[in-house]
């Protein structure tokens, strides 16, 4: 691989699934939030339809409905989506809503006396979630947060077959060009590899000022090489189910 | 909205072909991946640094980058030094492997919850590894990760569609070939986007209620 190449596919395929990941994952933690903190409304309907969301896209493939908004939804609808939107749009809301189950257990496990102290000092549902009850469920939040980051950043490779000219789409462009396979895709590998070790780094360090945050000691650091996924007993990341009480549901 | 319901009777026979290719995926795939995980698992507990540590890390390799570079990597690069293999059976391995990483961890929870005094009791009676591991040990600790289990067979199952980018003919695979064919996209896509979903949806009702039967 020249340097021509580099500069002019792979660099700017590098920049592209940065701004894929970082959108859909902004997308993705509003839609948790939003999605998570519905799903425990006291009014049957909002939990309904929050559950019904949370259902129905974590039973639907990313890939195939990131075609079918790219293919299908100009048809039916006559909205042409520029292809980035398209896939951030399909993975930020996939991923939210695994996301949100991420929210709702975090929020369950926070301690019912807290709430009930809230009740007691007459703060509103809002003055509740804002002050007492998220501040508390954010530490326990940040791990499965990171495992799921790392899902999304590997799922950015898919707006790749929508023509978007991220990493993966790069890599095909200068396969074609210079017939060397088994080079690129290993770089390409290393690549997506180097950026999953950055933002479990960067995720460490939110833990850490979290767990602080709320007077806990910081998590254990687990050196250079302690795996990037965090074993935790919230959710499961890729099959967005809770994992606690089954051993093998832990991530 | 211009919704035909022609169109969609005209793909049904193409969808049920490409079902049974996504089926044959699934299953295949996923008995790689239970059988490779189990592997994984044992390899990382090993008392020999020289197996712990390269298993270790290609499994943190494999699970950390994407499925569909390394569905290209399979296709690609592999018959450059090896054999070439249909895309369905490249996308068996690549599903296999890929999720391997994922059941090894289930399986290591699995094993890390068998309680200490069962290996001790395997040792008292003087059993050779072998035998402490496949009537003591694995057996106590697989009963409690099937559900587990399941829940990434349908992971798999919505990471399937992306063997359809390297030519194999799922259920996806189909309606992007019926789309470019008949230059009717919308059908096919809500289609098979619909049967995702009501595949996996009783799939995981199902796994729920395994869990409430088989983890005490």
């Amino acid at each position: 691989m020249t340097w021509g190449l580099w500069e002019s596919y792979m660099l700017p395929g590098i920049w592209i699934t940065i701004q894929v990941t970082v959108y859909s994952a902004a997308l993705a933690a509003a839609v948790s939030f939003v999605v998570g903190i519905l799903r425990s409304s006291p009014l049957w309907i909002v939990r309904f339809l929050s559950g019904a969301y949370f259902e129905i896209f974590r039973g639907a493939s990313a890939l195939v409905f990131m075609f079918w908004l790219f293919f299908a939804l100009p048809i039916a609808f006559g909205w042409q989506l520029v292809p980035m939107w398209a896939g951030v749009l399909a993975l930020g809301l996939t991923y939210g809503a695994y996301g949100s189950e991420v929210v709702r257990g975090a929020l369950a496990a926070v301690s019912p006396a807290q709430r009930e102290a809230g009740i007691a000092l007459s703060f509103t549902r809002m003055q509740r979630l804002r002050r007492i009850e998220l501040p508390q469920a954010w530490p326990e939040m940040v791990p499965p947060f990171n495992n799921l980051a790392i899902e999304l950043l590997k799922g950015t490779a898919l707006v790749s077959v929508i023509s978007v000219a991220d990493m993966t789409f790069a890599a095909n462009l200068i396969r074609f060009t210079t017939n060397e396979s088994a080079p690129i895709y290993t770089l390409l590998l290393v690549m997506y590899f180097v950026l999953a070790f950055l933002i479990t780094r960067g995720m460490r360090l939110v833990e850490r000022k979290a767990k602080a945050g709320i007077g806990q000691a910081p998590p254990p650091g687990g050196g250079l090489l302690g795996g990037l996924r965090r074993r935790t007993k919230t959710a499961d990341p890729v099959t967005g189910t809770a994992g606690a009480g089954t051993p093998g549901g832990n991530q | 909205m211009n919704w035909n319901w022609d169109v969609v009777d005209d793909f049904m026979p193409r969808f049920w072909d490409g079902v049974l290719v996504t089926l044959q995926a699934l299953v295949l795939g996923s008995l790689l991946a239970f059988t490779l995980g189990l592997v994984w698992a044992i390899a990382q507990r090993s008392s020999k640094a020289w197996v712990r540590m390269p298993v270790t890390a290609v499994t943190e390799f494999i699970r950390n980058t994407p499925l569909l570079v390394q569905l290209f990597f399979l296709f690609y690069v592999v018959p450059e030094w090896g054999p070439a293999m249909s895309p369905l059976m490249t996308g068996v391995i690549g599903l296999g492997l890929h999720y391997s990483t994922y059941t090894a961890e289930v399986y290591r929870a699995g094993i890390d919850g068998v309680p200490k005094g069962q290996w001790e009791a395997a040792t008292a009676l003087s059993l050779p590894p072998v035998r402490t591991w496949t009537a003591v040990i694995l057996p106590q600790a697989i009963r409690r990760v099937v559900p587990a289990l399941g829940n990434y067979v349908i992971a798999m199952l919505k990471d399937s569609p992306l063997i359809a980018i390297i030519g194999a003919f799922e259920m996806l695979g189909e309606a992007r070939a019926y789309g470019s064919e008949t230059f009717r996209f919308l059908e096919p896509i809500t289609v098979v986007g619909i049967a995702f979903i009501v595949i996996a949806y009783p799939a995981s009702l199902l796994i729920r209620a395994l869990e409430r039967r088989l983890v005490r």
